[in-house]
């Protein structure tokens, strides 16, 4: 997808980025607000394909950090995305040339679109994940060596605070706190890079792909057919299980909202049980006690009647759904790779499962 | 002795009832003018069943009429939209998502103020006195009577929202208000948009209260007025005056709390089989599992608790296609017209009720008239039926376990005493009048929903406290306080917030007080 995004562009890449958020990410409804306001003042945002960028570019990633339960009830104000991407051009000392997304999942698909078009600064078709991850050195960047710092963020009120740390891990600590203070919510802006290590390290194309899954889900509809095989088709993915939520237990583990949800299958799995595990976003997903897909793969959850995404946040006891499984994108599948944000990362004793494993006979 | 009436789109029903114990019950039909269908539904409830009129303890009605004003944006008051947060939020002011006509039916008054607060209580920025004076001043000069106040993080901390109400009401003392913490829980859009839907409805709330209570004047009732609100608990007519938003999706909830009483089932399956449709709904300890996605009013989103139903197109009405050996009904329907084109009662359109009637599952009408028809092709054309119903019905299980499926509605004669995938089926007596038991029963609740810090409190005593905060408000709605017990606790442990903070939702139901001292 290059060229330009419109307002009309907007809904089909919040659906698809929701579906690429597996559960976490916050809802991209707020976001798609936000970006539509803003499209609205000053027109369509220029889209340009990582493959493009010019060496000597100043890329900087942009998105929002906090707890999506607080920011469904304080939205953001407008101006702490400029003022964010501002104050890290200012100790970085020369002008950001383009702006990319830290995640393509959930709310941060669209967060990025705001800072484009309030800046006037071109976006790059990609992002740091392929998906959402919950931490900020969970980028590809890291694999590269690439530092989040100098990294800026804002909050509504005006305040802002740029960070310089001794490593990425550093960067997440220190801004978590800072965002605590900040009211829960700030946005941010980091991993500044050269287009040469963004045309490396970013993974192309994902708001075009967001855009592509969210035309499948509303063409689905419109047409009653199952959105669940076309994503899986269009992802090279594969759909684990058709069920309804018969359980779903929630706790607090460092900060973060974990849990497992119980489905018993329908259909085709009758008879089946499957188990998700989830820590903001989908990680793990059990049938009848073998893994079957785990993080980094996508394990996405949609209503089985609309094809829509469906958070962690929002399953309830008596929800029917459908499982997905997606494949992650290949650097997630590296030692390094895994060691960032493999199943061991988030304290599950298993190792990383590759979900089209499951379509071998 | 209570009095419930359902007043639906087609008909209006109305039941006498003596604790749980229905004593009659009719169907007429809704009329044009509320007070009217009221007057002539409870005239001919006197006829089936004479009662005294002073024995009448309460009356419930369970309504439509304020969904259908903002469906319609018909009657809405011009209404400003006052937000407190600023800076926060100012990307996304109240109104942001509604439908043009919506927002051109209540005027596009939006303010936008200092004061709100952040997650954890602190002020975001302190209320501007000044400022709240100049939208007084802006109110006055356009003339809006009507105000929807919104602060952010209200249902933690509301007293901003308090202040602002008194000022703006200090400078017009006639002024209508709506506060957003009473409405609705965390989600400011959300909260905010059912907010200002309420406000905009609270002069249609005086007129549609006042005809209801000039109708049982009418028919020498004393009896106080209650409504049922959407989660299945009464609420009474000064209340609805001040929340009309509440009584919302009253009537699913209505027949399947109805369905529930006269099946004496907790936990079941509710099918309610109407003229156009099939609703299917599902009940656990005696009240209706809620929908857990966004609610969608008119094209506005909102995060009321709306009972979780599946409709499918099959009713009494719908219409039925032959196509060789394939027999199809709905969704296509003739509805409030069934007593007219069903060919069992002399019209030409081949309906569900006639194959019923064919099939000998129902007695309406001149079986005559339907003498025509194959064995073979009604007995398909209600298997296919049956089929259809149960595939929905076996949907909204929520579990291997055996549940009861419990049969209402007029149309539910078009199914079977078997469904596919249940043990049990139940149809109980007065079945075609379940919204209006559904009405009649009567209980009244209390909410709490609230982000809590947990610090070194227990996770016992914050849900103890909670649960306290949720009985106190279903006595202060009016039930009797022995009665009142907690029927839902929902904790959610909140991410990246520190100190370990769950958001608690509880609620509770009792009794209602009535007159005679329940």
């Amino acid at each position: 997808m290059t060229g330009r995004i419109e307002i009309a562009d907007l809904p089909d890449i919040a659906r698809g980025a929701a579906i690429l958020g597996t559960g976490g990410g916050g809802d991209p409804y707020l976001g798609r607000l936000l970006a539509e306001r803003v499209l609205r003042e000053r027109g369509p945002v220029p889209l340009v394909a990582p493959a493009s960028v010019p060496d000597d570019a100043v890329v900087v990633l942009t998105g929002i950090m906090g707890a999506p339960t607080v920011i469904v009830e304080k939205p953001p104000a407008g101006p702490e995305f400029r003022n964010a991407l501002e104050s890290l051009q200012a100790v970085l000392g020369r002008p950001v040339t383009h702006v990319a997304c830290l995640e393509a999942g959930g709310l941060n698909s669209m967060t990025p679109i705001v800072t484009a078009a309030e800046t006037g600064l071109p976006l790059i078709d990609g992002d740091g994940m392929g998906r959402a991850f919950p931490e900020l050195q969970m980028v590809l960047p890291t694999l590269d060596g690439i530092s989040t710092g100098p990294m800026a963020m804002s909050d509504e009120k005006g305040n802002a605070v740029v960070l310089r740390t001794v490593d990425n891990g550093w960067s997440e600590r220190l801004a978590r706190s800072a965002t605590t203070d900040m009211g829960c919510s700030a946005s941010i802006a980091l991993y500044p890079m050269n287009g040469a290590q963004a045309r490396a390290a970013l993974v192309p194309g994902t708001l075009g792909l967001a855009r592509r899954l969210g035309e499948v889900v509303r063409r689905c509809r419109e047409r009653h057919s199952d959105a669940a095989v076309a994503i899986a088709a269009e992802m090279g993915g594969v759909v684990l299980f058709t069920g309804k939520v018969t359980d779903v237990e929630r706790r607090t583990e460092g900060g973060f909202a974990r849990g497992e949800a119980t489905l018993l299958g329908l259909g085709a799995d009758d008879g089946a049980r499957l188990t998700l595990s989830f820590q903001n976003e989908h990680l793990l997903a059990r049938r009848d006690g073998r893994v079957i897909a785990s993080v980094p793969d996508l394990i996405c959850v949609l209503d089985a009647d609309t094809g829509e995404p469906v958070t962690t946040e929002a399953m309830r006891y008596g929800f029917r759904v459908v499982i997905l499984g997606l494949p992650c994108h290949p650097r997630w599948r590296s030692a390094a790779g895994l060691a960032l944000v493999g199943p061991r990362y988030f304290g599950y004793d298993h190792d990383f499962v590759p979900v089209e494993g499951l379509l071998a006979p | 002795m209570h009095i419930g009436i359902d007043v639906g789109g087609t008909n209006t029903d109305a039941v006498l009832m003596s604790g749980d114990t229905v004593l009659g019950s009719v169907k007429s039909p809704t009329t044009a003018d509320v007070t009217r269908g009221v007057v002539a539904a409870l005239e001919a409830l006197a006829r089936e069943r004479p009662f005294d009129p002073e024995a009448v303890e309460a009356v419930m009605i369970g309504t439509t009429h304020f969904t259908n004003a903002v469906i319609e944006a018909r009657g809405l008051a011009p209404t400003a939209a006052v937000r407190l947060g600023l800076p926060a939020a100012a990307g996304l002011p109240p109104l942001t998502d509604w439908p043009g006509r919506l927002r051109a039916a209540i005027g596009d008054h939006v303010y936008l103020c200092h004061g709100g607060h952040e997650f954890d209580g602190r002020e975001i920025s302190p209320l501007d006195t000044g400022e709240l004076h100049r939208v007084a001043d802006d109110l006055e000069r356009k003339g809006v009577g009507t105000v929807a106040l919104s602060s952010i993080f209200s249902p933690v901390n509301h007293e901003m929202e308090l202040r602002a109400a008194a000022l703006l009401t200090s400078r017009l003392p006639s002024l209508k208000v709506s506060l957003s913490h009473e409405i609705g829980r965390i989600g400011l859009l959300e909260r905010e948009n059912a907010t200002i839907i309420n406000a905009s409805l609270l002069q249609v709330a005086d007129r549609i209260t006042g005809g209801f209570t000039a109708a049982l004047k009418a028919a020498g009732l004393e009896a106080p007025l209650y409504l049922s609100q959407n989660d299945g608990t009464l609420m009474d007519a000064e209340f609805v005056r001040r929340y009309p938003v509440m009584t919302f999706a009253a009537g699913p909830t209505n027949s399947m709390r109805g369905a529930a009483l006269l099946s004496d089932l907790a936990d079941c399956v509710v099918v309610d089989v109407g003229g156009t449709t099939t609703d299917v709904g599902v009940i656990v300890s005696g009240f209706p599992r809620p929908a857990t996605t966004e609610v969608d009013i008119g094209g506005v989103r909102t995060n009321f608790r709306m009972p979780d139903v599946m409709s499918v197109g099959i009713g009494g009405g719908s219409v039925v296609d032959l196509d060789g050996d394939r027999v199809e009904a709905g969704p296509r329907s003739v509805g409030f017209e069934l007593s007219r084109r069903a060919r069992v009662f002399g019209g030409d359109v081949l309906t569900a009720t006639d194959l019923a009637v064919a099939g000998g599952l129902a007695d309406l009408g001149d079986r005559g008239l339907v003498a025509d028809l194959g064995e073979e092709t009604v007995r398909r054309g209600l298997e296919r039926i049956t089929t259809r119903v149960a595939e929905i019905a076996d949907m909204m299980r929520t579990s291997a376990e055996p549940i009861p499926a419990v049969l209402v509605g007029g149309g539910s004669v078009l199914l079977p005493d078997r469904l596919p995938g249940f043990d049990t089926v139940v149809r109980p007596d007065h079945f075609s009048v379940a919204n209006a038991i559904g009405a009649a029963i009567a209980q009244v609740g209390g909410e709490v929903d609230k982000i809590v810090a947990v610090g070194r409190r227990s996770r016992k005593a914050i849900i103890e406290q909670a649960e306290g905060e949720a009985v106190e408000k279903a006595v202060l709605a009016g039930a009797s306080p022995g009665s009142v017990r907690v029927v839902e606790v929902d904790e959610m442990p909140i991410a990246y917030l520190p100190g370990n903070s769950v958001r608690v939702r509880v609620k509770a139901v009792g009794d209602l007080r009535l007159r005679s001292g329940a």
